[in-house]
């Protein structure tokens, strides 16, 4: 049998204004060729502008996936030809990326695992082609979009390590607010790097660079195609050859492009045209002073501080709003699973349906504090509690003015209760002889009034009745 | 009345008097240009009709111009001389252009350069061979040709050029005009067709230092659209052209003049020199002799070979037929940029495409390119160093008068190695440089170069304005063979 090693270089568009070295907007999905300027079209005498924001998103970036961050502005020229490239080359960084030696930690299943980042780097996205059978359209409007690179080391050895690392990145450029990263707009895209080595072999195999893998499942396509294809190579002792292969959608194959010998030299060389100066000290400090919490400390918070299912923590943690607002209604103590249950069970499957952002909806955390306070305080029982929620997220409304708007209480008119508990141990002598056994069949009883009272009975008083009736028995 | 010898400040108050009118002024320069086109080869494009948007503040106020050809004009021809832009019309302005659109100049034409500013002869231009004004049988050098020659000519008191290695100082000298190559970043360089973006400067030729000034207030700047472009230094320059010079260090550089040489010409502009430096002794100015080793000095024009070509190769890249240009018929897209390109420059282009496409390859670029960016700044080092105890330094700009075109060559021969080369220097460390013409030598111009430390421009000019008056020789124009 042999290891599996990934290594992955994830590219993503990064939300801006305008474009990362021209002032034209950056809005590619707009009508073809209408957010294009001369910079972008690359016309004789142009030179490049970069964009300050893109700077400080890559930094932000760099610092989040713990990198030793570059001290200089230093960008570079990655020279080949290509019709979706206009200047004849692109901008990019190879001398000093903006981030370097970066360590990132994610949860795989529920193992903890460190993916290591070689760098990150910002550079200009190309124009866009639709290639049809004897011609080719180009679309500039994406020409010159600020585009990260993310290259990691070869330190993932399966691919759930791999697709665990890019839902995690996807998450973590979500978290930062920093790209819309849409996978159904190919808006992050990967080059592939798959190797096989023997199981205790200290030696990496020969990689092999699978290009232009668009999507998350294409990752995982491109990874088993990958291991299948080299591990049927090996067995028949054929070597693996280093080169550079292409994943074909629709075949879910990867096609060989080029060999190492053929690799092209892009003649990398510094950019001229940018300054190389001393990164602005106080852009570092706005960098640091932006550090968030991300995803992993968080669930990790969750599950070791305050007792929450791994599941439910995942949950809770993958939206950075929704893990902002279970904080912020946490901060009133109160009881955390009841709050988890409603987020995670009510307002998440919410979300889901009407497609909201929770920042949209009407149920406030401090309104979710009240409504639980009022389960607690055994106003309204926790089924009541979940419907009013549901119908206050629908109607857009406050659920505790909801509660008095509908009248909802729970039962706790004694008498009544009483009257019924009675019958219930009249018609149930069996299981009060259980009771008296000191079986514990209480909640067998409490089920029952639940049942008459369709769950609007206050459950404590309903227990403490059954207590003094089945002691009187 | 000849207008064509006047000056911008000459031609400012003839205009304020309405002793003459704007249209006049305009329609002089464009048939002069048209005259001397046929046998000159000045300009690519000469404008029909006049265009002038008023700025009564400015001293350019309708004052006619040239532009080369290799600066971004919209809705007007701009062939940077080459056929692979030969039908090439532009969308934008270059900042420089706009500014003088702005100042109230009139352009009179977009003058020939050497194929996309690459050479230094003015014979590589894809309409043909720019004749120097003063000798049809010579060269004008290059590659800011035409503008060299419309200056001297008489056509416009002020054209403007670029200066990657000598592009505007060393024609400047062949015609006998002033030429200067302000700081690295005091221009924009936005919509200037780059050769090599680490040495392109834009530069300026007139008749006299002090149009120099005018033009260069109105040029500098900041410019949002060149990262590059330095802050303004806020310094009039006109204003300061005659602060006091006394006591001002200026070195020149032994190994540049003890060339041993069989060549009269150069013992000649040698000797004009060492003549000049006495004069200028006269002024005040302390002069001393430096020495430099010679071999750094000699590495001076491989290293700029190097640099340049790199840094063309990558920015002419984008001249694929593709967007622009003439689109290839070939049927796939590596066939149509090959086609293109194949067609679209000149031998000598493509040979420094591929020098530099050679230095950046992965196995060379350690030992060519970075090295030679090593010694380039190795030698800016050396330079800035001097320039802690000298205000800058003087040489003779050139070795010779302009050659003859039948002589014209590209090959290096030893012994002017280090005289005709030292003012990529100059393009190496962004440095204000400027030559003043200061006498004539087989009847021809000859000229003097002033090179300062970087930012200092007004010093520069002011420093230029004292020797150019001493020294006599400006606001000249050419004797031409048949004179008009």
């Amino acid at each position: 049998m042999y290891k599996t090693v990934i290594g992955l270089e994830v590219h993503c568009e990064l939300k801006s204004k305008s474009k990362v070295f021209s002032k034209g907007r950056n809005a590619y999905s707009e009508e073809v060729n209408t957010n294009v300027n001369v910079v972008d079209l690359g016309m004789p005498g142009i030179l490049p502008n970069l964009n300050k924001y893109s700077v400080y998103e890559a930094l932000l970036l760099a610092s989040h996936l713990n990198c030793e961050l570059a001290s200089r502005l230093v960008f570079d020229r990655k020279n080949y030809f290509y019709p979706d490239l206009p200047k004849g080359y692109q901008i990019t960084q190879s001398h000093m990326p903006f981030g370097t030696n970066g360590k990132f930690k994610i949860y795989v299943g529920e193992e903890v695992k460190e993916i290591l980042i070689h760098d990150i780097h910002l550079e200009e996205d190309t124009a866009s082609v639709d290639h049809y059978c004897d011609f080719s359209l180009l679309d500039y409007n994406r020409c010159g979009t600020p585009l990260i690179e993310i290259v990691t080391e070869p330190c993932m050895y399966s691919k759930e390590e791999a697709l665990a690392f890019l839902d995690y990145l996807r998450h973590l450029f979500l978290y930062l607010d920093v790209a819309e990263a849409r996978i159904d707009k190919g808006q992050i895209r990967c080059d592939v790097n798959v190797s096989l080595m023997k199981e205790n072999d200290i030696k990496l195999g020969t990689k092999v660079e699978v290009k232009n893998v668009n999507s998350i499942t294409g990752v995982k396509e491109a990874i088993e195609y990958e291991v299948k294809r080299q591990t049927e190579l090996l067995n028949q002792g054929i070597e693996i050859k280093q080169e550079t292969r292409r994943y074909d959608d629709s075949t879910k194959t990867t096609i060989a492009m080029r060999s190492k010998e053929d690799a092209i030299d892009y003649k990398y060389f510094i950019e001229p045209n940018i300054p190389n100066v001393k990164i602005d000290e106080s852009l570092i400090k706005e960098v640091l002073a932006n550090k968030i919490e991300l995803q992993f400390d968080r669930i990790k918070k969750y599950v070791s501080n305050y007792n929450i299912s791994f599941k439910d923590a995942n949950l809770l943690a993958k939206d950075k709003d929704i893990s902002n607002y279970f904080e912020e209604a946490l901060t009133s103590s109160m009881n955390i699973q009841s709050l988890v249950n409603l987020l995670n069970n009510v307002i998440l499957s919410y979300l889901n349906k009407s497609d909201k952002n929770i920042l949209e909806i009407s149920v406030k955390p401090d309104m979710l504090v009240n409504l639980i306070k009022k389960v607690e305080d055994g106003n309204i029982t926790s089924k009541q509690a979940k419907e009013v929620l549901t119908k206050a997220l629908e109607e857009e409304k406050d659920p505790i003015a909801l509660i008095s708007e509908l009248n909802i209480t729970s039962m706790n008119n004694t008498e009544e209760l009483i009257n019924m508990a009675n019958k219930i141990i009249d018609n149930n002598p069996n299981m009060v002889l259980k009771y008296k056994e000191g079986r514990n069949v209480l909640d067998f009883f409490i089920g029952q009034v639940m049942k008459e009272t369709k769950g609007s009975a206050n459950p404590s008083i309903t227990s403490k009745i059954f207590k003094d009736l089945l002691g009187k028995r | 009345m000849r207008y064509d010898n006047l000056s911008v400040l000459e031609l400012r108050k003839l205009l304020d008097n309405k002793e003459i009118t704007i249209e006049d002024l305009f329609n002089n320069s464009r048939e002069l240009a048209i005259k001397l086109n046929g046998d000159y080869n000045n300009f690519v494009t000469i404008l029909d009709k006049l265009e002038h948007s008023s700025n009564k503040n400015s001293l350019l106020n309708g004052i006619p111009y040239a532009l080369k050809d290799n600066f971004s004009t919209k809705d007007i021809l701009t062939t940077a001389s080459s056929n692979i832009l030969k039908d090439y019309i532009p969308v934008y302005n270059s900042t420089v252009y706009q500014k003088l659109i702005d100042a109230g100049c009139v352009l009179v034409g977009k003058t020939t350069l050497d194929e996309l500013a690459m050479g230094g002869t003015g014979t590589t231009c894809h309409t043909g061979v720019v004749r120097n004004i003063w000798d049809k049988k010579r060269m004008v050098g290059g590659s800011s040709s035409g503008s060299a020659n419309a200056v001297a000519s008489g056509i416009v008191p002020f054209a403007l050029g670029s200066d990657t290695g000598d592009s505007v100082r060393k024609p400047a000298s062949y015609v006998g005009v002033v030429g200067f190559k302000p700081t690295y970043g005091r221009i924009s360089r936005y919509g200037l067709f780059a050769f090599a973006s680490s040495l392109d400067h834009v530069g300026i030729f007139a008749r006299n230092v002090k149009d120099v000034a005018i033009v260069t207030d109105v040029l500098k700047g900041k410019d949002t659209n060149d990262m590059t472009s330095l802050e303004d230094d806020n310094i009039n320059y006109l204003d300061n052209l005659d602060n006091e010079i006394k006591g001002r260090k200026l070195f020149y550089i032994k190994e540049v003049i003890n060339v041993k040489t069989n060549n009269k010409e150069t013992d000649e502009i040698i000797k004009n020199f060492k003549e000049n430096i006495d004069k200028l002794r006269e002024l005040g100015f302390i002069i001393e002799e430096v020495s430099i080793d010679k071999k750094l000095l000699e590495a001076v024009y491989p290293t700029y070979n190097i640099i340049s070509c790199a840094e063309a190769t990558s920015n002419n890249a984008n001249l694929t037929g593709i967007l622009y240009g003439p689109r290839s018929d070939k049927d796939n897209i590596n066939d149509m940029i090959f086609d293109a390109r194949t067609k679209g420059f000149s031998e000598l282009i493509k040979r420094r495409f591929v020098i530099g496409s050679y230095v950046l390859q992965k196995e060379n670029q350690e030992k060519l390119f970075l090295n030679a960016c090593r010694v380039r700044r190795i030698i800016v080092d050396k330079i800035n160093d001097l320039f802690k105890k000298y205000d800058g330094y003087i040489l003779p700009a050139c070795g010779t008068v302009a050659p003859l075109l039948e002589d014209a060559s590209d090959k290096l021969t030893e012994e002017y190695l280090i005289l005709e080369n030292h003012l990529q220097i100059g393009n190496f460390g962004g440095f204000p440089s400027i030559t003043i013409p200061c006498g004539y030598v087989n009847n021809m111009p000859i000229s003097i170069n002033l090179t300062g430390r970087a930012k200092e421009d007004s010093l520069v000019l002011n420093m230029a304005y004292h020797i150019s008056n001493k020294l006599g020789n400006h606001d000249i124009i050419a004797r031409r063979d048949n004179d008009v």
